[in-house]
């Protein structure tokens, strides 16, 4: 919708949406090339906003344990949401199917919907109107806050919001989110002084998938 | 072309980067730290997010009607309500909220 209101053809809608398949890349890209930015700047704060998927992988490859083989497909689904979702889930299994539908289920649905928006975006008009634009915080909110299960993580959270807003006005696009990321390390840190035996120590009580195998 | 080699760099960056995460060898996932800090850095990144598409418009801080959207969205989420239902609560009262203030 967003890209086909700044200059992009049908085709190059939908190719960014199913090469790139990470919708705040995409939005950046798209925003960034329609303020007349240079395609390498436009994909500079494209890639930034795409870097926390590195994270999620991280995460991912230990409680989805793949095969080799399979990793480079299930790659492109490494996204916001597949990753909320299969940390929800209590065992192995479940989280392999809870990552496979969701992947799957967003890809057709995101490429879909960028399909028909791109061919009705005239049709609709200004998104903002219809209060579509708070649909995405309040996706990451609920994604988030099953998440936030001891002082550790809100702490955190807190910390990621004031250094996201923070540095937002004076760093390049998609960098304030990474720097935000330290909160993660800083807290850890923090928290590891406070009881004076090291971080490592704090890995014991509230890891889940501490015994890491099938239940 | 400018839009294609955009399109290009940027679908060849994200899909590296993701993949990077899943071939990190498992010995280093072993390590009580980094699998600490493996699930606390997405409670970091998804806060960030919402912060910055509630308060921010593109590079600068703004309060507007996404902001009781989003409270509307906690609110739902302190009740219980099923996903759906949570971003809907987002959408129809920030909607509403811009319809109201005009």
């Amino acid at each position: 919708m967003t890209s086909a209101g700044s200059g992009l053809t049908l085709l190059q809608t939908c190719a960014l949406s199913l090469l790139v398949f990470t919708g705040a890349s995409q939005f950046a890209l798209v925003g960034a090339l329609a303020a007349g930015g240079s395609p390498f700047t436009a994909a500079a704060g494209a890639f930034f906003l795409g870097v926390r998927n590195a994270f999620y992988g991280l995460r991912l490859s230990q409680l989805l344990a793949l095969p080799r083989a399979v990793r480079p497909l299930a790659a492109q689904w490494v996204i916001d949401e597949t990753t909320a979702v299969a940390l929800a889930q209590p065992t192995r299994r479940s989280v392999r199917i809870g990552f496979t539908v969701t992947g799957l289920t967003l890809y057709v649905l995101w490429n879909l919907t960028t399909l028909l928006g791109a061919v009705g975006a005239r049709a609709i008009g200004d998104t903002g109107a219809w209060g579509l634009d708070a649909a995405g915080p309040a996706v990451f909110l609920a994604l988030l806050a099953p998440m936030l299960k001891t002082t550790t993580e809100r702490a955190v959270a807190g910390a990621a919001v004031v250094l996201g807003l923070g540095l937002l006005p004076v760093l390049p696009a998609g960098v304030p989110v990474l720097v935000a990321a330290l909160a993660a390390p800083a807290v850890l840190w923090a928290e590891g002084r406070r009881r004076g035996a090291g971080p490592v120590a704090l890995a014991a009580d509230d890891v889940p998938y501490e015994q890491g195998e099938d239940r | 072309m400018n839009v294609w080699i955009a399109i290009g760099v940027t679908a060849v960056g994200c899909y590296v980067v993701k993949l990077t995460g899943l071939l990190v060898p498992a010995g280093f996932l072993e390590k009580p730290l980094v699998r600490r800090l493996a699930a606390l850095l997405p409670v970091a990144l998804l806060a960030a997010l919402t912060a910055q598409q509630t308060f921010a418009d593109g590079r600068s801080p703004v309060l507007d009607a996404r902001a009781a959207g989003l409270a509307a969205a906690a609110v739902a989420l302190l009740l219980r309500a099923p996903f759906l239902l949570v971003v809907a609560a987002a959408v129809v009262v920030t909607a509403g909220v811009r319809a109201m203030a005009g």
